[in-house]
């Protein structure tokens, strides 16, 4: 069994990036709710019963072939710092984390299957892979699915499909959701219309930090609402058709923007990467501001990143919490904008500068089309 | 997340069911205690956000501004999960069931949020194997045949080759 120190060093195994379209597309999520007939949802189930329903569970699920030598762990062995971080890993949810006793979470060695039990359902079954695959994921989580579905009894009914502790996700219990880096629509002020529109087809759209179209980072979150009334493909196809075009909106608009723009792109990608690698106080939005920016760089073959993964684990490593832990204390925002300066100074400093020559002329320079060609040869 | 009345952060979050319809309000600590918000159930969203009287032109033309009173009206409204308690009530004020059987008890309350919420009210997905009984099975066979043939005939044939492709798996799963 994995600790919770070495579940820490390791990262995700979709941190590391990759994958189709993942100049745009971060990672495909599957999320599957599911629960045990016998058993009160554990938002109602008083305590003891929560915990009843965990001792059933729990060793069923980490006796999973996919899940050998993963990390199992009850939250409530956990502290505060622990589950923030578990958080900030997508590992558990917000939710999860604030539950009280009863509640566990099973990791597979990879971080690509995570399950919370006793969560708002005895069961959210979740896989992450990167890039837009949600065809891996889907075929994962149905495979786990299929093999828990034989040692419990799930909570089902012919009309409504899987039973849920809230209406909103009963048939399929199925929530497929993607991250996806937009800068260039929202630097083009487009962002406002291509969310209206996403929304009108019944699909959410989220800030991953921060709401609507101040969300921080330029990162965003578009998955299914509705779970009732179509078989699990379509509601994946519908949902990839849309990313597929947003996709297509996003390079565009990087197109344009360094066609009409390329004074301001140089501007924005070289002030990052000064103020990255030299900066001694560093917020969190600004941190997100900059870190998109040489995304943006790099993606367009403006950047040269020498480590793939660089940018996705300082994501990760700037949160507050994975910041307090490595500091191995609890730590105010002060000290925290001081000990996230250091980082990014760490890692950027011996980095090389961005091309900052945007306006190159066609067929001379990297355009977003062949950067996005050799990427793709790379994989 | 916002409030709804002014651009602070918002600090309470309130879901309403009102006739099957939800209604969702969000609020700031100080706006909260200027509507004196200390019992979510006690009033209706859409008055606390467009005045008084509102939310009988936002729900069903008939709907009373005072859910409560409605709602004690409403024989469903009395009953109780015998499995684990739960109450038409604790349904209105939380949008959240009990248990699986409490889907049993509350089948027409639940039945009107539904439709809200998906696209449709009747399960295509997967089943669990062993809950797929003759019965189960035959019926998820006619839907799927209704389907394609829809599909067929509205020329959607990517959808078309998806179903018959279903049908075929379905086909040659043995029921329990």
């Amino acid at each position: 069994m994995m600790r919770f120190s070495t579940l820490m060093r390791r990262p995700a195994d979709w941190m590391v990036g990759g994958g189709p379209d993942s100049h745009i597309v971060l990672t495909s999520r599957i999320r599957l709710a599911r629960n045990v007939q016998s058993f009160m949802f554990p938002g109602w189930a008083r305590k003891d019963e929560r915990q009843r329903s965990l001792e059933e569970i729990q060793p069923m699920v980490a006796a999973l072939d996919q899940m050998q030598d993963g990390f199992q762990t009850e939250l409530s062995s956990l502290d505060k710092l622990q589950k923030q971080v578990l958080v900030e890993r997508h590992l558990i949810s917000r939710e999860h984390a604030a539950r009280g006793a009863g509640c566990a979470l099973v990791a597979d060695r990879r971080q690509r299957v995570s399950i919370m039990i006793n969560e708002e359902d005895h069961l959210r079954l979740q896989i992450i892979r990167p890039g837009l695959n949600f065809e891996e994921a889907w075929s994962l989580a149905d495979s786990i699915d299929n093999a828990l579905e034989q040692q419990l009894d799930y909570a089902f009914d012919n009309e409504w499909g899987y039973l849920t502790a809230c209406p909103s996700n009963l048939g399929t219990g199925l929530r497929a959701s993607a991250m996806l880096h937009l800068p260039g629509l929202v630097l083009s002020e487009q962002i406002g219309q291509v969310i209206k529109a996403v929304n009108k087809i019944g699909l959410a759209v989220r800030g991953l930090y921060g709401e609507g179209t101040e969300a921080l980072g330029h990162l965003f979150q578009i998955s299914n609402q509705s779970t009732l009334g179509e078989d699990e493909p379509a509601i994946i196809e519908r949902l990839e058709r849309v990313l597929t075009q947003v996709v297509g909106h996003e390079d565009n608009a990087r197109a344009k923007l360094t066609e009409d723009k390329p004074t301001m792109l140089a501007d924005q990608v070289a002030r990052a990467h000064a103020i990255l690698g030299h900066c001694h106080i560093l917020t969190s939005k600004e941190a997100l501001h900059h870190l998109s920016m040489l995304r943006l760089a790099r993606d367009l073959g403006h950047w040269n990143c020498p480590d793939a993964a660089l940018l996705d684990m300082l994501l990760l490593e700037i949160q507050p919490a994975h910041l307090q832990l490595e500091a191995g204390r609890e730590l105010d925002a002060q000290p925290r904008d001081a000990m996230r300066a250091e980082i990014t100074r760490r890692r950027l400093q011996t980095t090389p500068a961005p091309d900052t020559c945007f306006s190159k002329s066609p067929g001379t320079g990297a355009s977003p089309r062949n950067a996005k060609t050799e990427r793709t040869n790379d994989e | 997340m916002k409030c709804d009345l002014c651009d602070k952060p918002a600090t309470l979050f309130l879901t309403q069911i009102v006739n099957g319809q939800m209604q969702k309000v969000n609020l700031c600590e100080q706006c909260s205690k200027e509507k004196g918000v200390t019992d979510p159930t006690g009033f209706a969203l859409a008055d606390l956000l467009m005045g008084v009287g509102t939310s009988e032109t936002i729900d069903q033309p008939s709907a009373s501004a005072v859910p409560l009173e409605k709602a004690a009206a409403d024989p469903e409204d009395a009953r109780v999960c015998a499995h684990c308690g739960f109450s038409e009530t604790d349904l209105r004020r939380t949008g959240r069931l009990g248990c699986p059987a409490c889907y049993h008890v509350f089948r027409s309350g639940v039945r009107q949020m539904i439709g809200a919420m998906h696209r449709g009210n009747r399960h295509r997905g997967k089943v669990p194997a062993r809950q797929l009984d003759e019965g189960v099975l035959s019926e998820r066979l006619d839907d799927l045949r209704r389907c394609l043939a829809e599909a067929v005939k509205e020329e959607r044939f990517e959808e078309a080759a998806r179903l018959r492709d279903e049908l075929k798996r379905m086909q040659s799963t043995p029921a329990q």
